[in-house]
């Protein structure tokens, strides 16, 4: 290992330039994971307002503090809001960009231009929708289920639909560069499986956004065409079969769940490999399993169909299939729970988000077999038993594995520490609060609550305690949300100077100076060891030998 | 992507075109393709679902949409289908003299390209102006609304346009001409952006500045020309030409 000395202030990416015009046409994938930063923050802090206000109006069972109506467009803009300007941008977006380059040892990404453009176009898409919200905002649900959507609804589908369309090509995008760089600009000696699997997770992921994003845009344009004109394409009235909008739809967002989830799981398999201070357990099966989400996740929509006219061989079909997705998500927790095995880990607040990650991601994926199975999805369907399912694994997953890859890469993004007291204590109370929150929520399910309502029975008192506590925990889920915002805040300005590498790590990415120089590295770095060598070094492998003689995992 | 410049990073005899971020020309040509291939595997899945719905319908309505399949000039499509195989040719012809360095032919092919690509597009327009004329535009919205029965039964609307045989719809001969305008609409919008694009490639050809060396541009605007191509290849069949053997019912 290297001394590690706190630099002097020289040139680094932050200060390189100044001006607003610097950061609005910049090239540098750092300062555009900024950018999104930024952005991916307030439309965050949208839809959490949103949130609340759904919260509080379930605490009592009367509609008292909105109408239905009003209700309605709550609930959707919260969907839409988190669904497609913050879980499927939040890391790959942020994250991503900032590090897949450094990760490998490039530049820049592939096409700095069009990465600047994908953030611009995430800005049009999103100021766009924000409109549509002022204006009136929607009410057909986040899923814009025809005929509601095209016929009977009065609400701002065309707009809010053209924030989504146009938001698409910023993911078409940043996928599109992902893959390309990831293939052509890998440093000398990064061979594919030296890659860290963050860049893997990543890789899976942009699999999944130029699939599937192409096909939700000529989605939504249809919709469009047909709102706009009624030409029949989704009205029965018209010979349309509006369950093809289904199909279409969910072709895109069950994959779309992967695209929130898989970055997740690569921050999270950084995350338990680094701070246990060991290899990964079964590096390429963590790596294929990545794949093979992303292959599964394109073959399962139908479980979204169960009960909407789809044959019952077909549904059988798809149930199969959605259990299928267990075995690679599986193959990660376990692969992660065998790497923390006698390992020297370190509770570091990076290291508290993942472990709850884990925990989060399986209940979640433990309660996604009770919806995969045909009959117990007839009874669980569109209750509040799948509202706390996705919530478990699209907020659990992407939110704290954000969270900790935010907190973990944070010296490098700011080149400040954050407080590490003020991070681990608020990485408990998220835990806590989003367990209060949704955990409550599987029981209402469970005993019949539907989704989507804004009332229900006086009589069932038992509901209105477990709304309560659901209600109880998003606040202090909120308030475990406020804490890093005011702390990191804080820490660009106080925070102690970051080390190059202040966790001590092998990864590319801190063998620069934090923050990193433009263009990432003084130096092309040559990669001479596997990813996550923690091995001491007489056992390090001799250069260019691509296997070598390893301890048994367990013993090592 | 062409005028980045060479920074101090590189060598100091590194090509002017080569970008600072690339080690040198070789990657950044394989990033550009890759790039453009990836691209067109959005635009396969962004048709895709346009092929699905077609398929779907032609499915559930096999006889209307023969006879409004029927309706179509398949002779124009076929003159077009032609067009855009030949430029198709010509746009190989100038990546090909690119790559030797003769900047007179990559002009004439890029022109000729050029040529036959709004050729397409103005046969296009022709055939979409008929089918105005002929009341074939769907939708309710549409002044007249053509396909409405209530309407057509009035007799607005030309009682010989179809022979309907027993049991088809004129909501479901409708269904076939969203389809075609909506597809045929995006192929020609991809024309337009790619003619747009061909504009440039061609001024920057004009001066001079593609090489043995670089060439990356023309060859990655090919690919896309030829993807578009492609894709009339698929829809002319499906559009045009299936069903054809049932004319006369």
């Amino acid at each position: 290992m290297e001394e590690f000395t706190i630099q002097p202030p020289r040139t680094n990416y932050l200060n390189a330039e100044y001006g607003i015009k610097s950061w609005l046409l910049t090239k540098d994938h750092k300062r555009i994971g900024i950018l999104y930063m930024g952005a991916i923050s307030f439309f965050f802090l949208i839809g959490s307002l949103y949130a609340m206000a759904i919260r509080l109006e379930l605490l009592t069972p009367q509609g008292d503090l909105t109408q239905s109506s009003t209700y309605n467009k709550m609930f959707t803009q919260h969907g839409i809001i988190m669904v497609f300007f913050f879980l499927i941008p939040s890391i790959p977006a942020t994250l991503g960009n900032f590090l897949v380059p450094m990760m490998i040892g490039a530049k820049d990404l592939a096409f700095p231009r069009i990465n600047l453009l994908s953030w611009y176009i995430y800005m049009l898409g999103g100021i766009i929708t924000i409109y549509a919200l002022l204006a009136g905002g929607v009410d057909t649900g986040w899923t814009f289920y025809t005929p509601y959507s095209t016929t009977f609804s009065n609400s701002y589908v065309l707009a809010t639909g053209l924030g989504i369309f146009i938001n698409g090509f910023s993911s078409i995008l940043t996928g599109l560069n992902f893959i390309v760089t990831i293939h052509t600009m890998r440093a000398p000696g990064m061979t594919w499986y030296r890659l860290p699997l963050f860049i893997w997770s990543h890789y899976a992921t942009s699999l999944i956004m130029i699939l599937g994003t192409p096909v939700i845009a000529i989605t939504v344009l249809l919709l469009a065409f047909e709102r706009l004109a009624k030409i029949g394409i989704f009205d029965p009235a018209l010979g349309g079969d509006p369950v093809l909008f289904q199909h279409l739809f969910w072709f895109y967002s069950h994959p779309a769940v992967y695209i929130m989830v898989l970055p997740g799981m690569g921050v999270v398999s950084e995350l338990i490999a680094n701070f246990s201070r060991k290899n990964i357990f079964g590096y390429k099966f963590v790596a294929f399993s990545s794949l093979a989400i992303a292959v599964f996740g394109f073959l399962v929509w139908g479980h979204h169909l169960f009960v909407a006219s789809q044959s019952v061989y077909a549904g059988m079909i798809f149930s199969f299939l959605s259990f299928a997705v267990a075995i690679p998500s599986a193959i990660k927790v376990f692969n992660w729970t065998a790497t923390l095995y006698k390992a020297s880990i370190s509770y570091d607040t990076p290291m508290l988000y993942a472990l709850g990650f884990i925990g989060l991601f399986t209940i979640g994926g433990m309660t996604g077999l009770f919806l995969a199975a045909l009959a117990t999805d007839v009874h669980l369907s569109d209750t509040y038993f799948v509202i706390a399912h996705f919530h478990y694994i699209m907020v659990g997953g992407t939110l704290l594995a954000y969270l900790g890859g935010l907190h973990y890469w944070w010296p490098k993004v700011s080149g400040r520490m954050y407080p590490e007291g003020w991070g681990r204590f608020s990485a408990l109370v998220v835990f806590i609060g989003f367990n209060l929150t949704f955990s409550p929520q599987f029981v209402l399910g469970y005993m019949g609550m539907p989704r989507r309502y804004h009332t229900y029975p006086v009589e069932e008192v038992s509901w209105q305690v477990l709304h309560v506590l659901s209600t109880a925990g998003a606040s202090i889920l909120g308030i475990g949300l406020l804490i890093p915002l005011i702390y990191l805040a804080w820490s660009l300005r106080y925070g102690r100077l970051a080390e190059a590498n202040p966790w001590q790590l092998p990864g590319l990415e801190w063998q620069t100076a934090s923050p990193p120089p433009t263009e990432n590295f003084i130096e092309t770095p040559i990669v001479r060891e596997e990813a996550y060598e923690f091995a001491p070094p007489e056992t390090k492998e001799v250069v260019g030998k691509f296997e070598r003689e390893k301890p048994f995992p367990f013993y090592g | 992507m062409a005028e980045g410049l060479a920074t101090t990073e590189h060598e100091p005899h590194a090509h002017p075109a080569l970008q600072h971020h690339f080690e040198n020309m070789e990657q950044q040509r394989e990033a550009g393709t890759l790039g453009m291939w990836v691209f067109l595997v959005t635009e396969i899945m962004f048709f895709g679902g346009m092929f699905l719905a077609y398929t779907l319908y032609r499915y559930k309505y096999p006889d209307a949409f023969a006879v409004a399949s029927n309706h179509l000039d398949w002779k124009l499509g076929g003159v077009n289908t032609l067009v855009l195989i030949v430029s198709s040719f010509t746009m190989a012809m100038a990546v090909f003299s690119t790559q030797i360095g003769k900047r007179r032919n990559t002009i004439i092919f890029l022109v000729l390209t050029l040529v036959l690509g709004l050729a397409f597009l103005g046969i296009k327009a022709v055939e979409w102006n008929t089918k105005y004329h002929d009341h074939l535009i769907p939708g309710q919205l549409i002044p007249g609304n053509p396909f409405n029965p209530a309407v057509a039964q009035h007799g607005d609307t030309d009682p010989h346009k179809f022979h309907l045989p027993e049991g088809v719809s004129v909501r479901h001969v409708e269904m076939f001409y969203w389809i075609y305008f909506i597809m045929t609409g995006m192929h020609a919008l991809h024309m337009i952006i790619g003619a747009g694009i061909l504009i440039v490639i061609l001024i920057m050809a004009w001066r001079g500045k593609f090489s043995p060396e670089y060439h990356a541009p023309v060859e990655i605007f090919g690919l896309y020309w030829h993807f578009v191509d492609i894709i009339w290849i698929f829809l002319f069949p499906l559009l045009y030409l299936l069903g054809r053997h049932l004319e006369g019912h």
